[in-house]
């Protein structure tokens, strides 16, 4: 296992295999993506209170899961690169902010959408919407950081330092339900007793959260191959591909 | 099927939720592909100006 990390982290070999990797992938996302828009849209039954609304937690779900997700993988990889001086974990790291970003901006919208027809207010300042809005700002502050800086190394460990402060946020927004009074819904899913939802509402949820899980990786592939182009300009390898091209 | 693009009466709602999704998630997977295109010819294009 350590042996093919540290083959697959350098840089050459993961931009072929990156590059081989990446159709599967798309393939992958397709199928469970028209699994779950399926199920969510069609086969799973209105909700008994919320109607048809509900069925916007198959994309805020699995949005905001996601945001949570790769802040971590952002964080934990800037923290590999920080102590081991590992490029491509630095790399991982940038790649993924922008990925992570776009999630928890599309967490927010989806939030508002649904708060409106249910909550009637597109926006409240509670706990779960503030701290999810304050993962918005980190995520945008480490981008932020990261292009103020001109060397990409001394930036990686700016931006590692960043990331891993605001870790702290995590643990806030996933119990944010549970310490504040909110008007958010508790937690139906992820929680030790029995999921308070039905089976056929959850299948979909599921297959979309790891649809979104296989759509991050595309993402985040295609993002680190140009970071590492960006970086690796001037050696051999480059220049071997770009033979190629 | 006009009873399922109504989503009981939260057409609105759902449908741009979905919509919003879509774009960024589109988005997210073409700025990065046609990056890379631009940087390998860029970098192309320099490699064959310094052969000349």
């Amino acid at each position: 296992m350590m042996k093919f990390l540290h083959k697959f982290s350098s840089p050459p070999y993961f931009y072929s295999i990156s590059g081989r990797m990446l159709p599967w992938l798309t393939a992958l996302f397709l199928v469970l993506l028209a699994y779950g828009l399926y199920g969510g849209l069609v086969t799973a039954p209105a909700d008994y209170q919320q109607g048809d609304s509900f069925r916007i937690i198959y994309v805020h779900v699995p949005a905001a899961w996601m945001s949570m997700f790769i802040y971590m993988v952002m964080a934990v990889s800037g923290g590999i690169g920080l102590i081991w001086r590992i490029k491509l974990a630095e790399i991982v790291s940038i790649s993924s902010a922008p990925i992570g970003a776009s999630f928890t901006l599309l967490a927010l919208v989806t939030g508002s959408l649904w708060g409106k027809p249910m909550w009637g207010t597109w926006w409240v300042w509670d706990a779960r919407l503030t701290s999810e809005l304050i993962l918005f700002f980190l995520y945008l502050g480490v981008i932020g950081l990261y292009n103020a800086i001109e060397d990409n190394r001394t930036a990686s460990r700016a931006v590692a330092i960043l990331a891993l402060v605001g870790v702290v946020n995590i643990p806030i927004i996933h119990y944010s339900v549970e310490w504040w009074s909110s008007l958010h819904q508790g937690p139906t899913v992820t929680k030790f007793a029995k999921p308070s939802i039905h089976i056929d509402m959850l299948i979909p949820l599921l297959v979309m959260a790891v649809a979104f899980k296989i759509y991050y990786a595309i993402a985040l592939l295609l993002r680190c191959r140009n970071e590492l182009v960006q970086r690796e300009q001037g050696s051999r390898w480059l220049d071997e591909v770009l033979e190629k091209v | 099927m006009s009873e399922f693009l109504h989503m009981g009466g939260y057409a609105l709602y759902v449908w741009s939720s979905y919509g919003i999704a879509f774009l960024i998630m589109l988005f997210g997977i073409f700025k990065p592909l046609i990056l890379h295109k631009q940087q390998l010819r860029e970098l192309k294009l320099k490699r064959q100006r310094e052969k000349r």
